[in-house]
């Protein structure tokens, strides 16, 4: 049902983020992330690592992932999952290319 | 859903924390479950309470289980909510802040209170106790005051105590009643030892001291006046004189209770639905403190909560460690004197090692260790399964190592330990759930096994065995001096890689990952940052530097802080500043409301907390007063540490200040493999530290001694002396060319002195005092890369590059989410 009502908010364009870099966008209260892998496919998770709420968007990114700047965990991009032995999730939002825009799912 | 049984949990300590685990490894779904905790917080390992007092660990390193494990588990815990009131007959608990819940099943762990003796004076303001982290954090508050702390209680609690205070700079004395130390698990002689380590950590220790009273100013505590008419002034007294099981509660509801709340072998109180373990539990006459019972306990209550009624507790022979840094304990059942008993003694005086040994009918029924605790763990397990050891009698003292013929071969001890022997006491883990760890999940080294079992990931200790176990379990497979691979995506060592980028004149990442085969796209967070170093280095003007590919510090120049806010050092070259910097600082601290500002070891200032949108108008105004970045987050040249030589010190041998500056200026900006700290003293008192710095200068009246090598880090380590030189311009060709040298062999986070260690200390001195050629080949390098490196990061974000970083892409309103 949700993906149906799907709202899409433009926040900008892919050129706007590095490769391998991500953006911030300020959503309300909440910071969410969003990245742009080497193969130019984008993602978004809640700025918030699930071990110390560590900003996920200053990490390293990698294969899908991002290591946290804090305490290197390793979260997947596409799912918000902690990677290896560790355990978590951080929110991750849909997000979407329409030519070059980015788009945000931002309910419904 | 609707018929799951309910139950609830009074207290949060290990003991019911350990109990829900196995709860949950047996079946997740058996209950609803809710918690009571006094304590306004999650569950802790309070065993490392000592380590958090004495400053080793932060509460957050102590967690048991976090608030996402209570959500995922859908545990409902109500922190800050003591119980008032168990109702037996409607099965409901109300908490004080009026919470209820209703329960089928109840389970009181309210663990235990601190005996306070009811001395005159008891209830001043800073006599407290050590039972808690709120405990930790008063005592850690009061100990800034510096100062004298007494201890009254020379038991484990009261030792650890003393320790940790004085590990916070305190000074300490310990007040025992009896004559010797920890009189219940240890014997005099080991007690005597035990003092006397307590003497060489500057901790006074008055045994036989019976203390009057608490002497008071204004309802603050200012000392203790003891029976004899000693007084001695202190600014805090801790009670560490034992503990009472904390049984009011059961009581108050009806249900039988002696010194603690008396419990059967099946753990179920005077009321078959209501259960009780840990400190607050009495079973078959006795009460425990110690963890090892506690978890036993656990098992068998998590196992009756799924009807296993077979689950029985037959009671604990108890082992105790002291976790005093540098001191080795170990006790274990009992071992007083008496006809029907014989003891096996073994001294080392030089070595400080006492141990003994007390056996009943050819079994041990009592070890004291000290110095040498390594076999407390095989003398505990005999102990406990009552092992005849009339075979082995000779030879019992020194060790499972000797037994059997075998040779002195420790991992053979390890092997023979059976697989429920405790191997990693912080975390309960034993050798069997280790083992199968490593079979089943495939581990192959002491990280996987720290991620997976947490065994040896609290205090270390354990290290060792676990790493035995590794050898053991996985044979020829396991070898820990293997070349390592630089992370996941390739089999090749750093010294490899490094070979190669040279030798295949490789001049970017893709191209190293592509030639090298690496096993992934674009690496990983381990090797992205290295081969970025080994690429800026090696080719300083063709490569392009990958900020994706630097840790955040580096590619924002400043450094992330816990809470995701950033911290700026400027560079105060050689330590030395003016009120117009001084001021110009206030000013930006002023002006963007600073939280905090602090001078660092390295002689210069710390502005803390900065949010990020702010740095690039942070450094702008740093920059107009002439500030540079520290590289306060680099790998790279940090600070030169001086002191003010002959400019002011009357035993200054040269200008070490200006040598100081003038190394830092020829220096910076310069990326090495990890930090890299340097320091000019201007005479043999060395007030700038240079002995423990990667590269130190000591000033002498003929000329300098070129130190390298130290490190005051996670290792503490005095420099090796690289060789002596006449002039300053000598000083900075040899400095510089041994920077050089380092910054193309190391590999990246590999500190000076492990650098030095792998290559060996001759080999570099011969290359950098004894060759002439190379020595100059190195400062050419070391120059030529310089003209790429000395840039101000600053004052180019200040014009705009990587603006990016610094700003949100896009601010959504809320009403674009309705």
């Amino acid at each position: 049902m949700n993906a149906m009502m799907q709202t899409w908010a433009k926040i900008g364009v892919i050129s706007d983020i590095p490769a391998r870099g991500a953006r911030c966008i300020k959503f309300g209260e909440m910071t969410v992330a969003v990245f742009r892998t080497s193969d130019d496919r984008v993602f978004a998770l809640e700025d918030k690592c699930p071990h110390k709420n560590g900003p996920l968007s200053q990490g390293i990114i990698h294969d899908g992932c991002v290591t946290c700047p804090l305490h290197n965990w390793v979260i997947s991009l596409e799912t918000g999952k902690a990677q290896g032995a560790d355990e978590g999730e951080t929110k991750s939002f849909p997000i979407k290319l329409d030519g070059e825009d980015i788009l945000l799912g931002v309910g419904g | 859903m609707a018929d799951k049984q309910k139950l609830v949990i009074i207290g949060n300590g290990m003991a019911p924390g350990r109990m829900l685990e196995y709860l949950f490894e047996i079946d997740a779904d058996a209950y609803d479950i809710t918690i009571f905790n006094a304590e306004p917080r999650v569950n802790y390992n309070r065993l490392m309470l000592s380590p958090v007092l004495s400053g080793e660990k932060a509460y957050e390193d102590i967690i048991t289980h976090d608030d996402k494990w209570y959500e995922d588990n859908a545990v409902t815990l109500h922190k800050s909510a003591p119980v008032s009131e168990i109702d037996r007959v409607r099965k409901i608990v109300t908490s004080e802040n009026g919470l209820t819940a209703d329960y089928d099943k109840l389970v009181i762990a309210t663990g235990s209170n601190p005996f306070i003796i009811p001395l005159p004076g008891h209830d001043l303001d800073g006599v407290l106790t050590y039972r808690d982290l709120d405990d930790v954090e008063c005592m850690i508050e009061v100990a800034q005051k510096k100062g004298r702390a007494v201890v009254i209680g020379g038991g484990l609690l009261g030792l650890e105590a003393a320790a940790g205070l004085r590990m916070q700079g305190m000074d300490v004395t310990v007040l025992h009643l009896m004559p010797t130390l920890m009189e219940r698990q240890l014997d005099p002689a080991a007690g005597y030892l035990l003092k006397n380590a307590f003497d060489d950590l500057g901790i006074d220790v008055i045994t036989e001291a019976s203390t009057k009273q608490i002497l008071g100013h204004d309802g603050e505590v200012v000392g203790v006046e003891l029976e004899d008419g000693t007084r001695i002034d202190a600014c805090m007294v801790v009670m560490a004189v034992g503990i009472r099981p904390s049984a009011d509660l059961a009581k108050e509801a009806g249900l039988e209770t002696g010194r603690g709340i008396i419990v059967s072998d099946d753990m179920r109180t005077s009321d078959p639905d209501v259960f009780s373990l840990g400190e607050c539990a009495e079973h078959r006459g006795m009460c425990y403190g110690l963890v090892a019972p506690l978890y036993d306990m656990a098992k068998v209550i998590a196992r009756q909560l799924v009807g296993d009624a077979a689950a029985a507790y037959t009671g604990s022979v108890t082992a105790t460690k002291l976790k005093v840094t540098g001191i080795d304990l170990y006790s274990a059942g009992d071992f007083a004197e008496a006809d029907d008993r014989e003891e096996i003694v073994l001294r080392d005086a030089a070595a400080g090692v006492y141990k003994r040994l007390a056996l009943k009918d050819d079994k041990i029924i009592g070890a004291v260790l000290y110095g040498d605790t390594a076999d407390g763990p095989w003398f505990f397990d005999m102990l406990k399964k009552e092992t005849d050891v009339s075979e082995m009698r000779e030879t019992l003292i020194f060790g499972q190592a000797y037994q059997g013929g075998a040779a002195l071969d420790p991992s053979a001890a390890v092997a023979a330990l059976p697989d429920d022997a405790e191997i990693c006491g912080c975390n309960g883990i034993c050798k069997g759930t280790i083992t199968n760890a490593i079979q089943s999940k495939g581990l192959t080294g002491l990280d996987d096994v720290r991620a997976h079992t947490k065994a040896s990931a609290s205090c270390g200790t354990c290290t060792g065995l676990v790493e035995q176990l590794l050898g053991l379990t996985l044979g020829d497979a396991y070898n820990p001096s293997a070349v390592s691979a630089m992370c996941g995506c390739t089999e090749l060592g750093h010294s490899e890689v490094r070979r190669l980028i040279k030798a295949k004149e490789l001049k970017s990442i893709p191209a190293v990952m592509q030639e090298l085969e690496w096993t992934t796209s674009c690496g990983c967070a381990k090797c992205r940052p290295a081969l970025n170093y080994y690429l800026v280095c090696d080719w300083p003007d063709e490569y392009a530097d990958d900020y994706q590919s630097r840790f955040i510090n580096e590619r924002v120049h400043a450094n992330i802080q816990k809470d995701g806010t950033y911290s700026v050092v400027p560079r105060m070259w050689g330590g030395m500043t003016s009120s117009f910097e001084l001021r110009a600082i206030a000013d930006v601290v002023d002006k963007f409301e600073i939280p905090a500002v602090k001078v660092t070891g390295g002689q210069r200032i710390d502005m803390l907390g900065i949010k990020k949108e702010d740095l690039p108008s942070v450094w702008k105004d740093l920059g107009e007063a002439g500030f540079v970045s520290g590289q306060a987050y680099a790998k790279g040249l940090r600070t030169v540490k001086t002191c003010v030589g002959t400019d002011w010190c009357r035993f200054g041998t040269q200008d070490s200040t200006g040598l100081g500056i003038e190394l830092e200026k020829f220096m910076w900006g310069s990326w090495t493999p990890a930090k890299l700290k340097m320091a000019v003293s201007g005479c043999p008192r060395n007030c700038s530290e240079a002995t423990c710095k990667d590269i130190g200068i000591i000033c002498v009246d003929s000329g300098y001694e070129i130190h390298f090598a130290g490190a005051a880090g996670l290792d503490i380590k005095g420099t090796e002396i690289l060789g002596n030189v006449k002039t300053e311009a000598e000083v900075k060709e040899h400095v510089v060319a041994l920077a050089q040298m380092y910054r193309e062999q190391g590999w990246y986070l590999e500190r000076i002195y492990k650098w030095a260690k792998r290559i060996g200390v001759d080999e570099i001195r011969r290359q950098i005092m004894d060759d002439k050629a190379m020595r100059e080949a190195y400062f050419e390098r070391f120059v030529f890369s310089q003209k790429f490196a000395q840039v101000d990061p600053w004052s180019e974000r200040v014009s705009g590059k990587d603006k990016h970083e610094f700003k949100p892409m896009a601010t959504l309103s809320l009403e674009a989410a309705e």
